[in-house]
């Protein structure tokens, strides 16, 4: 692989870039793997990344129904944060938050990542306690983050309005290594790493069925045709019930939709992310200057990639009271994205009851800032057969034994 | 934004109208059942594409539960019955079977 | 130049004479013109600059599908960035200025990344700035932000309001032009409520400059008929000014109405969002013209050919005096046309097809116009404005065979439907190969409720790109077929292509999407992604499909093998104003408000919104700190008498002759034993098994109950009740009624509380005759009650219902009969230390949705008798029933002083994550005036056997905190104070 970087940049535009090589490449594929990942989302390219890098397997296929990063790697919000509450649920995001610190080194490409914090506001007397709690959570998680009043939030995001007569601002849960990143550029350059590592990312292949032999898993029919394999990492988040069906279980998950939109681009004037939970709204800027604003997930089953226009509304109406002079900026692009919420909105990492076939999804409307950490703990359940600590408490049996991940605790909403 | 007729009052509702409940027809499991049967009842869900059985309350209007018979890929809404049945009526599965055969898998 | 010609001007009202402010310097135009053309009228013909290279640039196009002409518009309040100003209707003392530039819009020193766009690829950010780590938060992105983002972002909070409106009809029809209006007036002749919406300020569409006639007469007069025949009919409403913004499922349409930006002047709201449910969608959005990929594109003066003769036809002003048309098709002979019948100069069309005979060619050569077939434009001249082009051979690499000099160059690279409001809910298209465009395919049309096509799309959005194709009887010169060009010249070399501009507010050139190709970006969204093609505030309408095509050619494949990116709503941008609505400040959301609210505000009283409720935290007097009244509050109510409004309490009927089996499934204690006339604690669980409700049930009589819940759960309880009653135990008799807001409840709590009502007169509240856990109705004072004999404090307490009417003169008496004693509002914070006093759980503090009742160590209120109630099986598994839950007790710092809020209780060690071990945590926290000290109440593991043990809390700051294990139930333990 060639690297990327300034001085390449340069030696490339004195003969027209002609001389820049693909990405990654867009192989037949082989017979048998020992790995195939299904999803080439940036959980499915992350766990085949580690896969390689970790475990030293590099015999892997990562299989796309579409093109690579296009679900919902490329339609969230793009924040990164750690400050949850339960203890599996912090280790693992924070896990994640310090893989993205040096995930453009690692995989020498821009991911941009962004550490300019984010805040959670605390709009009602039980809010501020929810967040004091898990400021105490944190502190002994290893996760940095401090409880903030008025003051200190408008220092940090002078266009807030502190004082609504509604929802006055009391004070925010802030997480200063928190962040933002180019959501596309995770999936791109998880992918070209892993093709750089020998492995295939197979896009525009459909699975079709799930093979098994003594209740082992064997292999996958694809649009492509048939692949045989030892291991099956099914990593396909808004689809994964369809998947566990060929696999012949079942899954404690709903999809939904989940909605976002961004406005127009105008120079900076937020640099902080910002979320408000109580009137269900959230928002930053991206360096293109537009704020990128998400709200709730629809209720219903939904797999059309659009939802419906009240919660917008809802999301707005939110925004424009928290920082009012968003009022007279426009809604750009507005887009829609399936999301798997599960019976305790936590994820899953977890075994199945088909042999060598593992599950990753339910990420419902936090995933992508969980990615780096999501693909090292799935695959090291792969390579290993059982979960580290990282995806211990995150098996499907927990729904039987009552043993749930909770963090509605602390926030209402989405992500 | 759906539109879904509510059996009980009649009413063309607007989706700002519903609440909706989930998967529809679960039957409920007690105590002394096994564990695998509760888990069953309470989390694990057919979440299909394409033909769904759900359950909605019209809870701005008359506060009815009623069901729906809904496709959650093109949104089409094959009907709306009674909330007070374990099983969708026979009229609403013909018609399904006429809009999408092979659909019971 | 460009200029106002002498005359002409369909649209624009010479007789009277606007100012207009640009870049703080005052010039004219006339009502009717837009912001453009009054710009192009002064020859301001530079009015922007790009994103990345902060390029010059110039107007393109006439209608919403500018990507250049981008403003900011008013000041202060008013102020409002990225405004199209070719959709900025102009009116006196506008005002506007240009964007994304430092330090002025003709010297930018942005401008300097254009001078080596070798170094800024497609894909540059990605490959760069990737050492030293810290160098991308701190230095690189600050500056690339600086330099992105396009106008200012606004600084005050807007003064204007917005407005909501919901509309039914049976057929709506988006766009006023020609195929609109027809399909308007077929559908309202059938007797169909009809929906008009048009988002310019004009009826007619393109047609009125484009010419043609319809039964022998022109169709300006076929356009005026029929809008007048429209709005005559009363099954029509027709609106201007509204752009349908996005179609979403069931027929619902988002408009969006703009109705003072062109009348700063008028009331009323600036924007109204209009919800339309329709039966039936028409689509008649028209078509758009697309530019031409040729070096030099993007220099102020290159214009679509339609916006040229727009500007010269509708508002009477030249674009430059010396005008070259270049054109794959017919179409564009008529910007030749209308330049030369305006007086001005076409020094050459430049025609990339190998012949052009149709009519308008014919028509051209007759009127003395050079046509130059087969041949394309090598280079553009120029720097801020066009001062020249040169000519090549189409087929070739662009060697210049002969210069023209001019000052505008009109392009035309054919027309695209606007199909973006078809596909918002899924509607396909199909590639018309011959006319190269895709179209809408009308056998995969998007679906209703029903499952029938519930959009259907006619005129040029239809693909019908001429008069007689949509209006029988219409007539207009016969046009032949275009040749698809998508670059020019079609050897261009690599340079030549590096000049290119596909989207011109983005800076993304045909260099940079075949570089993304080669790259492996190949599908269209990746390209899209890695070159932002299409991702400006025009969304692409202009670049799109000359984009898929560069990268479907730099493939090898079709151009519907490559296919489009998704269109979304909505189809130009619209104001968060509008969105957001009425429902700001104050109204932002519904206000419930107690019947005693008013008092309450009088008394000063410090809020706490509680759902959607407020309610007093505390009453605070002059001088008093929120926590010395709340201290104030509690000494009073324990040695006197306190007074609280505790009307937001839910209060549900729960009544019929199976009322008694359905609170047993309801609650985890035993309801049906309990006997009329008295209240019982009670439970209820979720299916889940964890707790969600508590609070008192009463039963009023054999088959009624009322069931008391918690103020933030009384809606959602009461829906809950619903939904088991009416989808699983349907056959039991049972009602239920949410009566929450029928009753005003006042609680007179204290050891002098009996006093005070006694002083009120009338029932007899005697602990003989109403004992603690009962109620009783009667009269208090005058007032019809209902007493309960309940306690959330542990003193003596009365809590009196009376109806919401009466709430506010009752609470005036109790306070009259009490002022000798002394008696004292009290907020909530009182009411939670009071409650933590005496170790009773609070919802939401004690519990979070993961704890269940047996954590909490009340057993005792869950019955053993019962073979069934909600959350019963769930409380069964493994987890729910493992001794290593931790449970309930109460706490004591060592020091007396408050634990921290949320504290957790440190363990040894760490856990298998590095993550600090823990035992517990705080549920409750408060400073006792009662007793002097901190209190507090947690979870702690074994915490129940582990009494006077000590164990340590930490802080955020990395210490920790000892406490001591004790009992939960701080004051009183024997109870012996509130059963008196």
């Amino acid at each position: 692989m060639r690297r990327y970087s300034a001085f390449a940049i340069a030696r490339e535009a004195l003969r027209h870039h002609q001389g820049w090589e693909r990405a990654w490449k867009s192989p037949a594929p082989k017979e048998s793997y020992d790995v195939v990942v299904i999803g080439a989302g940036g959980h499915g390219l992350a766990t085949a990344y580690y896969l390689g890098r970790n475990h030293g397997i590099r015999n892997v296929a990562v299989i796309e129904k579409g093109w690579l990063g296009g679900g919902n790697t490329g339609r969230n919000t793009t924040i990164i944060r750690s400050n949850y509450l339960q203890d599996p649920s912090a280790a693992i995001y924070e896990k994640a938050r310090s893989l993205y610190e040096t995930l453009s080194q690692d995989l020498n490409y821009n991911i941009m990542f962004s550490p300019r914090g984010v805040m959670m506001l605390a709009q009602t007397e039980h809010e501020i306690r929810g967040y004091q709690r898990t400021a105490h959570a944190n502190a002994l998680q290893g996760v940095q983050t401090e409880f903030i009043g008025p003051q200190k939030v408008k220092e940090l995001c002078p266009i807030i309005s502190l004082d609504g007569p509604r929802y006055p601002v009391l004070g925010a849960l802030w997480q200063p290594r928190g962040g933002t990143a180019r959501h596309d550029a995770v999936a791109w350059g998880y992918a070209r790493a892993c093709s750089d590592m020998g492995m295939d990312i197979i896009q525009q292949c459909e699975v079709t069925a799930i093979r098994s032999e003594n209740g082992q898993v064997s292999g996958i029919e694809t649009t492509k045709g048939a692949i045989r394999t030892r291991k099956l990492a099914i990593v396909v988040a808004g689809h994964s019930g369809v998947l566990a069906e060929m696999a012949g279980f079942r899954l404690p998950i709903e999809s939904v939709a989940l909605q976002a939109l961004v406005s127009e681009p105008i120079k900076p004037c937020m640099d902080v992310v910002v979320m408000a939970n109580t009137v269900h709204g959230y928002m930053s800027q991206s360096d293109k200057g537009e704020m990128v604003i998400g709200g709730g997930a629809d209720g219903y089953n939904n797999y059309t990639q659009r939802g419906s226009f009240h919660h917008v509304e809802e999301t707005v109406r939110a925004l424009v009271e928290t920082f009012p002079i968003i009022s007279r900026l426009k809604m750009l692009r507005w887009w829609g994205g399936i999301v798997d919420m599960t019976g305790d909105r936590s994820p899953i990492l977890s075994k199945t009851p088909l042999g060598n076939c593992f599950i990753n999804c339910g990420w419902g409307t936090g995933g992508f800032k969980a990615i780096p950490g999501s693909g090292w703990a799935m695959a090291e359940l792969v390579a290993k057969g059982e979960p580290g600590p990282l995806a211990a408490e995150f098996g499907l049996d927990r729904f039987r034994e009552g043993r749930f991940i909770d963090e509605s605790v602390a926030a209402g909403v989405a992500h | 934004m759906l539109l879904l007729t509510c059996p009980n009052c009649g009413v063309a509702a607007e989706e700002t109208e519903l609440a909706p409940g989930g998967e529809a027809h679960l039957k409920r499991v007690g105590p002394g059942s096994e564990d695998a049967d509760f888990e069953g009842y309470l989390f694990l869900r057919k979440n299909p594409k394409g033909v769904h059985f759900e359950r909605w309350r019209h809870a701005n209007g008359c506060g009815k539960w009623f069901h729906a018979a809904r496709c959650t890929v093109t949104l089409e809404v094959f009907g709306t019955y009674s909330a007070q049945t374990t099983e969708p009526p026979k009229d609403i599965l013909l018609k399904i079977d006429d809009k999408r055969p092979g659909w019971r898998g | 130049m460009s200029t106002r010609l002498k005359s002409g001007g369909r649209l624009i009202d010479r007789s009277e004479t606007l100012k207009f402010q640009w870049n703080d310097k005052w010039l004219r135009g006339h009502p009717g013109d837009t912001l453009a053309s009054a710009l192009l009228a002064n020859d301001q013909t530079l009015v922007g600059r790009s994103f990345k290279y902060h390029r010059p640039r110039g107007i393109v196009a006439s209608g919403v599908e500018e990507p250049n002409a981008l403003v900011g518009l008013g000041k202060g309040a008013k102020f409002e960035p990225n405004q199209r100003a070719t959709t900025a209707e102009l009116f006196d003392g506008l005002i506007a200025e240009s964007q994304n530039h430092w330090p002025s819009l003709e010297f930018d020193i942005g401008a300097v990344n254009a001078l080596v766009p070798k170094l800024f690829p497609a894909g540059f950010y990605y490959k760069t700035f990737i050492h030293p780590r810290a160098f991308w938060k701190h230095v690189f992105e600050p500056v690339i932000r600086k330099a992105a983002g396009l106008g200012k972002a606004p600084k005050d909070r807007d003064a204007d309001r917005y407005e909501h409106f919901y509309a039914f009809c049976d057929v709506l029809v988006v766009g006023g032009g020609v195929a609109g209006l027809n399909a308007a007036l077929q559908a309202a002749k059938e007797g169909k409520r009809v929906l008009v919406l048009e988002q310019t300020p004009h009826w007619g569409g393109r047609s009125p400059v484009d010419g043609g006639t319809v039964d022998g007469k022109p169709v300006a007069d076929w356009i005026n008929d029929t809008v007048e025949a429209l709005e005559r009919m009363d099954n029509v409403r027709m609106r201007r000014r509204c752009m349908a913004a996005g179609i979403y499922d069931h027929g619902y349409v988002i408009g969006y109405e703009r109705l003072t930006d062109h009348a700063p002047a008028k009331q009323g709201p600036r924007h109204r969002l209009w919800r339309i449910r329709a039966g039936h969608v028409v689509t008649a959005t028209g078509a758009i013209e697309r530019p031409l990929s040729f070096a030099g594109n993007d220099i102020p003066g290159v214009m679509l050919a339609s916006a040229v003769r727009d500007y010269i036809v509708d508002y009477g002003v030249s674009p430059g005096d010396r005008v070259v048309v270049v054109t794959n098709n017919d179409d564009a002979y008529r910007t030749a046309l209308a330049v030369r019948e305006a007086g001005l100069v076409v020094p050459a069309i430049v025609d990339a097809r190998p012949e052009a005979n149709g009519a308008l060619p014919q028509a051209a050569r007759a009127a003395g116009i050079m046509v130059k077939t087969g041949t394309g434009i090598a280079k553009v001249q120029g720097g801020k404005r066009v001062t020249g082009v040169e000519l090549c051979a189409q087929a070739g690499e662009g060697a210049t065979l002969e210069t023209l000099p001019c000052d505008a160059i009109a392009m035309s690279g054919g027309w695209s439907p606007v199909v973006h409001l078809w596909s918002h809910t899924g509607g396909k298209l199909t590639w018309d190969a011959e006319r190269a465009f895709f179209a809408p395919d009308p056998s995969r049309a998007p679906v209703g409720h029903d499952g029938a096509p519930s959009v259907s799309v006619v005129g040029a959005a239809a693909g019908d790109l001429t008069l007689p194709a949509i209006l029988d009887g219409a007539e207009a010169p016969e046009e032949t077929p275009l040749r698809p060009v998508w670059m020019m010249p079609e050897g261009a070399s690599a340079d030549k292509r590096l000049k290119m501009w596909l989207d011109y507010q983005n800076d993304v050139k045909v260099s940079d999407v075949q570089l993304a190709a080669q790259e492996g970006y190949e599908s269209v969204e990746h390209t899209k992604r890695y070159t932002t093609l299409g991702m400006a505030t025009d969304q692409g309408k202009l670049s799109n499909i000359n984009g898929l095509a560069v990268l479907s050619d730099a493939l090898g494949q079709p151009i519907p093998q490559t296919g489009t990116t998704t269109f979304r709503p909505p189809y130009t941008p619209i104001s968060m104003g509008a969105i957001a609505g009425e429902a700001r400040g104050e109204i932002f959301q519904p206000l419930r408000r107690t019947p005693i609210h008013s008092r309450h505000e009088a008394a000063g009283a410090h809020w706490e919104p509680v759902g959607h409720w407020r309610r007093p935290y505390c009453f605070p007097k002059a001088g008093e700190s929120h926590r010395d009244a709340v201290n104030r509050e509690i000494n009073a109510t324990r040695s006197g008498v306190g007074l609280l409004d505790a009307s937001t309490l839910g209060k549900i009927l729960v009544k019929g002759p199976d009322a008694g089996q359905f609170m047993d499934m309801l609650y985890t204690n035993m309801m049906s034993s309990l006997k009329p006339g008295k209240c019982r604690y009670g439970l209820m669980c979720s299916e889940n098994g964890f707790l969600m409700d508590d609070g008192v049930v009463v039963r009023l009589d054999d088959d009624t109950f009322l069931a008391h819940t918690t103020t933030g759960g009384a809606d959602r309880i009461h829906a809950h009740m619903e939904e088991w009653l009416q989808t699983e135990w349907w056959d039991w008799k049972v009602y239920t009624a949410n009566v929450t807001e029928q009753w005003a409840q006042i609680g007179v709590v204290g050891p002098k509380a009996r006093a005070v009502l006694e002083k009120l007169g009338g029932m007899d509240v005697s602990a003989e005759t109403l004992p603690f856990m009962t109620y009783a109705e009667g009269t208090l004072g005058g007032f019809d009650a209902r007493v309960f004999r309940i306690s959330f404090s542990g003193e003596l307490s009365f809590e009196i219902a009376v109806p919401a009417s009466q709430g506010l003169a009752f609470w005036d008496a109790l306070a009259e009969a009490g002022a000798e004693f002394g008696i004292t509002p009290y907020g909530t914070e009182a009411l939670h230390v009071m409650r933590a006093e005496k170790g009773f759980i609070m919802i939401g503090d004690e519990t979070d949705g993961t704890v269940i009742p047996q954590d909490l160590g009340l057993d005792w209120a869950i019955s053993k008798k019962k073979d069934d109630y909600i959350g019963k099986r769930a409380q069964e598994r493994s987890h729910m029933t493992d001794p290593e839950r931790w449970k309930l007790v109460g706490l004591e710092t060592l020091d007396g002083s408050v634990l921290p809020d949320g504290s957790y209780a440190v363990a040894d060690g760490t856990n298998a994550n590095g993550q600090g071990a823990v035992q517990g945590r705080v549920t409750s926290t408060y400073y006792s005036p009662t007793l002097g000290r901190g209190i507090a109440m947690g979870l702690v593991l074994h915490g129940p056997d582990r009494m006077d043990e000590e164990i340590a809390f930490n802080t955020v700051s990395g210490g920790t905190v000892k406490a001591k294990i004790v009992n939960a139930v701080f004051y009183d333990p024997e109870g012996e104070k509130q059963n008196v």
